[in-house]
This record gives C-alpha cells, structure tokens and sequence, in this order.
C-alpha cells in the first residue's frame, strides 16, 4: 500500500500551522458551545428572578385583628346563614375609630377589610354557632390597595391624587400598625381559595383542583391508548403502506398546534357529544389527544430500545407473542414509558390555548367538586388574572405563575427520578 | 438414561428410525434419527439464503454446524425451532420433522415447539429477573408446576444438570444479570433444560466466554448429550472436534458434507472442506 508520498511530519511548518488552527477551531467551538448554554441559563434566570420580584409579595397578604361582637340581635340564631354580618363587620371595625362619625369617611373605614369579610364571618358563625353573643378577635386580609401599601407597591411618597390610599386611609394604617393589629402571615388562601373579584381573596385551588381532574383524565385516556397503539404499531404491526400512513400521522399529530386541538374539542366534545362547557372532563380529553402522539412516540422508543435477546430468550423457551411483550419487553419498557408519559402530561399542565377554546377560562368562584363541574386550570388562571386590571392580580398572576412552573419541575423531577431509578445497562 | 418424556417421544419415533444411510454401523446403533430435513429452502426477501439443505440430526448425540460467517448455518438452526417466523420477510420452504411430526405443518404451534425444541444464544441473555426467576419462568407459562414445591425441584434439578447448582444455590433470588458470562450462558442452558425439551440449539454458545468458561461449557454440553439431542453452531473448528459426534459443514448456502466428526476432520470428502477445516478460507 505504498502511495508514494512521504510520510507526514510532525514538525513541519506546515504541519505545525495546521494543528495550530485545528485547536483554535476545536477551542472556538466549544467557546460557541457555552456561549450558547450561557444565553439560555441568563434568559431563564432573567425570567425566574423577574417572577420572584412580582410574584413574591402575593405569597404573603396583610391581614388585620379586631375585636368583633356577635350580636345575637343581628343573627337569627335558629339559621345563622342569615344576620346582617355586613353591619357586624363595620360596626365592630368603626368602633376602633370612634373620632371617625361621617357617613363617606365611615364607608372609607369599612372600605380598608376586604369586601368579603362579611361573608368569611358568616361562614365563621356557621361552622360554630356557639360563638353567638361573644366578642372574638376576627382576622380578615385587608382590601387591595391596603396590601398593596402594606408591601410597599404603593409608596407614601407618591402625590395623594396619584395613589389608591388617602392620606386618610394612611393615617388610619398607620393608628392600626402602632396598635398592632395588622400582620403579614403567609398567604394560605393563594393555595386554599378560589377564583374570586377581590385579588386578597382570589387563590389558586380552583385551579389546581381542575388541573388536577383533567390531567387524571388525560392520564387515563391517552396512558392506555397510548401505550396499546405503540406495541401493535411496533410488534404486530405488518410493514405496508398502511401502516406507514398511521405512522406519519401519528407523528404529524404530534407538531399541530394545541389550538387546532381546542377547536377540535369544542366543535366534537362540546358540539356533536353536547358535554358539558369548561368541565376538566372535555379539557382532560382535549389535552388527551395532544399528550397521545407524546405517548406513543416515547413508548415506542422505549420497546425498540430492549434489546431483542430478551425477546429471543422468551420466545426459545416457548413465550407466545403476548407473553414476551407483556412478562418481558412492557416492564422493561416501564421506565421510559413513564417518564414519556408524565412529560406529556408536564406538557399537557402548561397548555392554554385548547382549554380557553372549550371554556376553562370561565369566573369561577368554588372549585370543582368532579370531572363535569364547571372549572379553570392553572394555565387558563394565570390567563384570567393577566387580564385583570387590579396591582394584587398583577402579583398574584406571577405568583400563579411560580406555582405552574413548581408543579412542572416536580413532574420533571419524577421523570429524572423514575429514570435514573429504572435504568437499565445491557 | 432418559427422562420420561424423551422416552414417549422415542417411542413415537418408530417409522423414521427405519436405518438410513450410515456414514459408520457404530453411529447406527446408538443414535436414532431425532429430526429430518429434507429440501429446505430459506429466502430473506428475494435473497436465498439456503438451498436444499438435506440433514439428519441424531438423537443423543452432539451435532456441530460449521461453516465461514454467512453460510447459513445459523440459518439452519433457526429452522430447527422456527425461530425464524418472527423476521417478518423470511420464507421457509421443504420439510424438517421432528419425530414423525412436520414441524411447518399447518397444525403445528411455533410456539409449543419451541417448548420441546429449547435455543441457547451466542450472548448470554439471562431475562433481567433473579436466578430462581429465570429457570422458572418457562415451566410457569406451560403450566409444569402446579405447586410451589414442585416448582422448586425443577429449578434445582435444571440448576444441577447445568452445573450451576452449587454456585447459585444461596444466591437464587439475585438477580442473574449479575452472575459472570460463563455462569449467565449456564443460567440460559438451565432455562432451556427446565422445559424439559427433547433438542436443545445452540448458537455459538461460547463465543462470549473466556477459555476456562468455554470449557466449562463444552463439559456441559457433552454431559447434555446423555439425555438430550444438541445441535451447536460453533466458529471454533476445536470446539466442533471435542465436542461433537457429528459435523456438517455449510458453504455459501449449502450443506457440503455431513459425517462423523472424526470423518471429517481427518478425512473430508469434499475439497470445500478440507480448505475450510485446515484454514485456507473462512
């Protein structure tokens, strides 16, 4: 095999110059390489931190403590759903002010409780109606202008026509602050309530609740669907052009947008089967047939990925076909299966557009009790609160947020975990 | 010196054990005619991958199939048990019988006769379940063992007559991914042996294995022999000479000549053969 060239040299000039830029063009691409990776941590950084910044305050909500007497001639004690708690609430709060007697500047006080305090001290009431006749000290969060000074989004500084507060409502802030009666708890009803017109009482659990229903629904549609039509496709099918066909599809199903989906779900789902408008049920669906594709691909990567001594194994000592997918190759499949499902269903929890097109954007003030109650979900939440005009909502949309993007790395972190946990080495 | 089953079966084999014939009368005499191919044709697609191959495998004796990479030999073996039903453009034409049963007839089940035809594979494939798992996996699916008990007796007397017995019995429920090849390739020897089949193949058993796990091995085989029909693949021209009775060698397709081992490996007839054995191709 001799070609008649000389050998290559080391040393050489040329040779030299060559290596030389060999390693410049070795070191340049990797300088491109974390170039790249520097980009994306600094945008994802930008992102989480200006979330935190906004979002930050509404995990904390500045509640007010006052003596409040439950006069029995108020309440009807037979059916304490009915008493006039609205003039329990004011009378109780306007007696920390007595110097306040005008009828707006008494309106004005009873303005700084939130408008639903009457309502949570009837529920108070209902759940205890021993309390009836006694004096209790009641905590309400405060209206949102109120928090929103409380947390410094409003600055005392700013000229009295341009902020929300007067200098009155200030001063009366500040006569509770020295009596010690406001506090700044962590905000349990972000979690715990539902949607609701006043931002200090609107929380997420509607929408974790319907979430919740229509992944499970998603999850028991599209897990088995999913997981049967990818063993057929990958272990039974016969190689034609049929099912070449089903194949592209499925994984042209697999880049339409999610709102195609939603018109789908709203003209079949809502239109031909007449089910019920915004229920997870019809949302878990739509999202199903989004999260199908996701399924199917992974699950049949990870059947193509055991390796076929084990099915050859199982078929030489006489396993039929059933027997060595469902003893051999499904459970070794298991893990990636899983983890391709739950980052469909992580996909799914994010997805906006179909659920808005089915109705899950809908004010909803109780969350769902089942699959057809009437619903919103995380994603449709955030889009709800985005577009109210309140500052608390502003901060409460990044808060909602921060809990979408919790409940998204959590899954994510379930997938790492299963698949680190399961994986296998041949 | 049989086990029960294996005895039925002879029993059944009375028409085809009518002589054919012999390269030696000593071969006659021990071992009966255990399976039959006559003009069997394999087809990947267009391509033939076989041609007429004629061959009798014979009962309690060790069979080599030797021939250079691509000959088909491996081919042949998957006949023996159609594992070759489950490549989707694989064509079988011809006859092999097992017994006096067609085994490509339309009422035969590929599946249960897998279960009387066992395969070792050139890789030690253990399924990734413990030692006890394995073995017992076959006799569960065709229904060998009613009670748990029994159950055991068969893992044990599998374990025993692959040799493996002492050194997994206190580690059966480990898993048998983690034993070394040569103890995984006498694991999947076990696993065949436990659904007690009548021919057991073997492709490249040893190929994976060290010298000293090879030997092993090859020990097993030739204790196997007593009790069972085997036909091994083998690329070692060594392994076919201490371990087999009879040779057949393939060729681009064909079977060039089939006789005692010591036939032919001190006396090929054809010139393929001797070129093959004494090294000049392959």
């Amino acid at each position: 095999m001799t070609t008649g060239a000389a050998p290559a040299s080391f040393v050489s000039d040329a040779a030299l110059k060559r290596l030389q830029k060999r390693k410049a063009a070795d070191r340049r691409l990797k300088y491109y390489g974390l170039g790249a990776i520097g980009i994306a941590l600094l945008l994802l950084a930008t992102l989480v931190t200006s979330l935190i910044i906004t979002g930050h305050t509404a995990f904390l909500q500045t509640h007010v403590t006052y003596p409040v007497y439950l006069d029995p001639a108020k309440i009807d004690a037979q059916d304490p759903d009915k008493g006039n708690y609205r003039s329990i609430v004011r009378d109780s709060f306007a007696a920390l002010f007595p110097d306040v007697t005008g009828v707006r500047e008494k309106r004005a006080l009873s303005d700084i409780l939130t408008s639903a305090a009457p309502y949570i001290l009837r529920d108070k009431v209902v759940a205890d109606p021993e309390l009836i006749g006694e004096t209790i000290d009641f905590t309400v969060p405060v209206s949102d202008p109120f928090d929103q000074f409380m947390k410094g989004n409003i600055k005392r500084e700013t000229a009295e026509d341009d902020r929300r507060v007067t200098n009155q409502e200030i001063a009366w802030v500040d006569r509770l602050m020295a009596d010690g009666r406001l506090s700044k708890p962590f905000n349990t009803g972000l979690l715990t309530n539902a949607d609701s017109r006043f931002p200090e009482m609107a929380g997420l659990a509607g929408a974790i609740t319907g979430s919740f229903f229509a992944l499970l629904v998603c999850f028991l549609i599209s897990f088995p669907t999913g997981i049967a039509a990818a063993v057929y496709l990958e272990e039974f099918a016969p190689k034609n052009k049929f099912t070449d066909l089903i194949e592209v599809n499925i994984n042209n199903l697999a880049a339409v947008p999610s709102v195609v989906f939603g018109l789908l779900g709203l003209a079949v789902f809502l239109g031909t089967f007449g089910l019920p408008r915004s229920a997870p049920l019809v949302g878990g669906m739509t999202l199903a047939l989004m999260t199908l594709p996701t399924i199917i691909i992974t699950t049949r990567a990870s059947l193509k990925a055991v390796p076929p001594s084990i099915r050859e194994a199982a078929l030489g000592i006489g396993a039929s076909k059933h027997q060595v997918m469902m003893h051999h190759v499904v459970p070794l499949a298991m893990p990636g299966i899983l983890t391709g499902t739950i980052i469909g269903l992580a996909q799914a929890l994010g997805e906006t557009a179909p659920l808005l097109l089915i109705g899950m954007n809908a004010f909803i003030t109780s969350p769902p009790g089942g699959i057809l109650d009437p619903s919103t979900a995380l994603p449709t939440q955030i889009f709800i609160w985005a577009d109210s005009p309140e500052r608390g909502f502003v901060s409460r949309t990044s808060a909602a947020i921060l809990v979408l993007l919790g409940f998204l790395i959590a899954m994510n972190a379930i997938a790492i975990y299963l698949r680190r946990k399961f994986e296998r080495r041949w | 010196m049989k086990t029960a089953q294996a005895e039925s079966q002879t029993a059944t084999n009375g028409a085809t054990m009518t002589p054919v014939e012999k390269a030696s009368p000593q071969a006659a005499e021990t071992h009966p005619v255990k399976m039959t191919a006559r003009k069997v044709n394999v087809f990947y697609g267009a391509k033939q991958a076989l041609f007429d191959v004629d061959l009798e495998i014979r009962d309690n004796a060790v069979t080599a199939l030797i021939g250079p990479s691509g000959c088909g030999k491996s081919t042949f073996l998957r006949c023996l048990n159609r594992m070759n039903d489950v490549i989707d453009n694989c064509r079988v034409s011809g006859e092999i019988r097992l017994g006096d049963t067609n085994i490509y007839g339309a009422h035969i089940d590929p599946v249960l006769l897998r279960a009387r035809v066992g395969m070792v594979f050139q890789k030690p494939n253990p399924f990734p379940k413990s030692i006890y798992e394995n073995i017992a996996y076959g006799p569960r699916i065709h229904g060998m063992a009613e009670r748990r008990a029994q159950m055991d007796e068969i893992v044990e007397t599998s374990l025993r007559k692959a040799a493996l017995w002492d050194e997994v019995k206190d580690r059966l429920q480990e898993p048998g991914t983690g034993l070394s090849g040569g103890q995984q390739q006498r694991l999947c020897i076990a696993r065949a042996i436990a659904v007690n089949p009548e021919v057991i193949l073997m492709d490249e058993p040893c190929s994976a294995l060290d010298p000293i796990a090879t030997a092993r091995v090859e020990e097993l085989i030739d204790e196997l022999r007593e009790n069972y029909t085997i036909v091994i693949v083998t690329h070692s021209m060594q392994q076919a000479a201490r371990v087999s009775q009879r040779t057949a060698f393939f060729h681009l397709g064909n079977l060039v000549e089939e006789d005692e081992t010591d036939q032919i490996f001190t006396n090929p007839r054809d010139k393929r053969t001797q070129d093959y054995i004494t090294g000049r191709f392959g």
